[in-house]
């Protein structure tokens, strides 16, 4: 940590500085929020516009709930996100488990081949991702939304590096009390990996929530839109009232900022484990 | 003594061969089956795919024709590829260095030890977690004929006269949307910085102290230099985003006015996605990728000798 004793003057620079980043990191959203409030007896095209709404009501959040189907928009993206998550924590730490703990051939070869993809940058292949998809005819489904990126280097990286921190005694005690290889996997290292698996299992929910290029490649109707995609749309369908759009988009703020407020310990973490302190 | 000697060899090898029955030799690979499938579906047979489409006129309903170079041709004849090569060459050298700097200064900002610093750093993480659409929208408003920007400039600052369409003017548009992708990722190279300052041993503060220096000269002459490893994974990692743009500019702007925000992975998605020009597209992702290529073998070339 910093500083020992830190002085009245110095307090007041700091305090100042961390006053103005954090109006510019959260003001933009309070600006859509005041948007959002504010009733259609007020113009919002005045200049210069009014910073508070004047009579606030929460009717542009109302119309917004009851004209879109926020509600499937919201479904469908948890959905996407809890998937995205089971399925990339469960191959992550499948595939990081003998890269950590076992001796075989062709090990080095397969551990940089997956390093390498790190390299390789999605919008590149997305083209032949896209014919492919649409040849297994897995548009228009969460199957096509979720396959592609059912697993990924970080995972597997960050997993392997938490099953390296393990001693060795601990798998050979298991073994020796008659678990299996994948006994030892399940019932011994995972439950010791946990804070990484948190820390994957948040990366990627996140990841997936704003997730929008691939998603509206793939999805067509719109009954199975994810959040980003609704919100998207909502742009077309209420070009000419702000205040809807700003309401979507703070309705569409509040489930991410509980899901961040819950597991904020974690971010930091990831960072740490991501690369860093490798 | 000898038979304590005897013992340990023998649990010795009794270790040895646990270690190898520990699995058999099929094992390992049985586990390491779903994500090479996937890996390999996903992301290297694609790779191998795209450069096969790139020698090819292709779209999604009619048989590919090979036509050699051809696309890599028109692609370098077509002005339109370097407007969106100088734009995303633009965004590189204005958004990297910013996202390298910044951050770290806001790091050491959140690191010292204040009351209430912990939702500070909270708040600052929040534009990452918010989706680009939601900041997106946000940021429109602010920009915005009668939008927070112009307020402030026009009313509060009086440094302008007229309130400016940020957005719908050529000049100021890429500006614009470039500072929308600097604000998202400031948190996010924030909490990298982080880790690495919380990796500083504590006395080299206190010697610091002890020997006079204070404040930011402190920082200036001990922690920025420790941070260098930070540094190269942020210029990394902000180099690759910067060059890889999209998100915000298809929501902001969608590569306009005149052009003036398309980027080269816009250009690519425009061909591929609304021409279904699948074989030109391909081609230009062969292209973006050697350059991403290039210039991630260089940095890491780079950030080997600096360490």
């Amino acid at each position: 940590m910093d500083g020992l004793k830190i002085k009245t003057k110095e307090k007041v620079i700091l305090y100042t500085l961390l006053i103005v980043m954090l109006i510019l990191s959260v003001g933009p959203f309070l600006w859509l929020l005041s948007t959002s409030l504010k009733s259609p007896n007020e113009n919002l095209f005045k200049f210069p516009p009014d910073l508070l709404p004047k009579e606030p009501t929460v009717d542009s959040w109302v119309t917004v709930i009851k004209t879109i189907p926020f509600f499937t928009y919201f479904k469908n993206s948890i959905l996407v996100a809890l998937i995205q998550v089971v399925v990339n924590v469960v191959f992550s730490a499948l595939a990081a488990y003998p890269l950590a703990r076992m001796k075989f051939r062709g090990k080095k070869l397969i551990f940089t081949g997956i390093l390498s993809t790190m390299m390789i940058p999605f919008q590149v292949t997305m083209i032949p991702i896209f014919v492919l998809v649409s040849k297994l005819k897995i548009t228009n489904s969460y199957v096509g939304v979720i396959l592609p990126f059912a697993v990924t280097a970080f995972g597997i990286f960050l997993l392997r590096q938490a099953f390296l921190t393990i001693p060795v005694s601990i798998e050979e005690a298991a073994y020796i009390d008659g678990c299996n290889s994948f006994q030892i996997w399940y019932k011994v290292l995972l439950p010791l990996i946990k804070p990484s698996i948190a820390t994957l299992a948040i990366f990627t929910f996140v990841n997936s929530w704003g997730d929008f290029l691939w998603p509206l490649l793939v999805l067509k109707d719109k009954t199975k839109y994810t959040l980003p995609l609704g919100i998207q749309d909502l742009q077309g369908t209420f070009a000419t009232d702000w205040r809807l759009v700003a309401a979507g988009a703070v309705l569409s703020m509040i489930p991410i900022i509980v899901f961040f407020i819950a597991t904020q310990r974690y971010f930091i973490e990831g960072a740490t484990s991501g690369g860093v302190k490798e | 003594m000898k038979q304590i000697m005897n013992l340990t060899e023998a649990l010795n090898k009794r270790n040895k061969k646990t270690k190898l029955k520990l699995h058999n030799i099929y094992t390992p690979y049985l586990y390491l089956i779903p994500a090479l499938i996937i890996i390999g579906t996903f992301v290297f047979y694609p790779l191998i795919r795209v450069i096969i489409y790139s020698f090819q006129s292709y779209n999604i309903f009619t048989e590919a024709q090979w036509v050699g170079t051809e696309n890599y041709m028109k692609i370098f004849k077509d002005k339109n590829f370097y407007s969106a090569l100088k734009n995303t060459i633009l965004y590189f050298i204005t958004v990297v260095p910013v996202l390298v700097i910044a951050p770290m200064f806001l790091a050491i900002l959140v690191n010292q030890k204040l009351k209430g610093i912990k939702f500070f750093r909270a708040a600052y993480y929040l534009p990452v977690i918010t989706s680009m659409v939601v900041a997106g929208i946000a940021w429109k408003w602010i920009y915005a004929d009668s939008g927070l920007l112009n307020y402030f400039l026009v009313n509060v600052l009086h440094i302008m006269k007229e309130p400016i369409s940020w957005l719908n003017s050529p000049s100021t548009a890429l500006f614009s949307v470039m500072v929308v992708t600097i604000w998202k990722g400031l948190g996010y190279y924030m909490v990298i910085y982080l880790a690495g300052l919380q990796a500083i041993p504590e006395d080299i503060w206190e010697a610091a102290e002890i020997d006079g220096a204070s404040g930011l000269k402190k920082h200036v002459t001990i922690t920025v230099p420790m941070l260098a490893p930070s540094m190269a994974i942020v210029a990394v990692m902000s180099s690759m985003a910067a060059m890889k743009v999209f998100d915000e500019i298809f929501i902001m702007t969608s590569g306009g006015p005149y052009n003036s925000t398309k980027t080269v992975v816009f250009y690519l998605y425009e061909h591929a996605f609304e021409n279904l020009n699948l074989g030109y597209a391909s081609a230009v992702g062969v292209v973006l990728f050697l350059i991403l290529l290039v210039f991630s073998l260089a940095s890491i070339k780079l950030s080997e000798r600096n360490a």
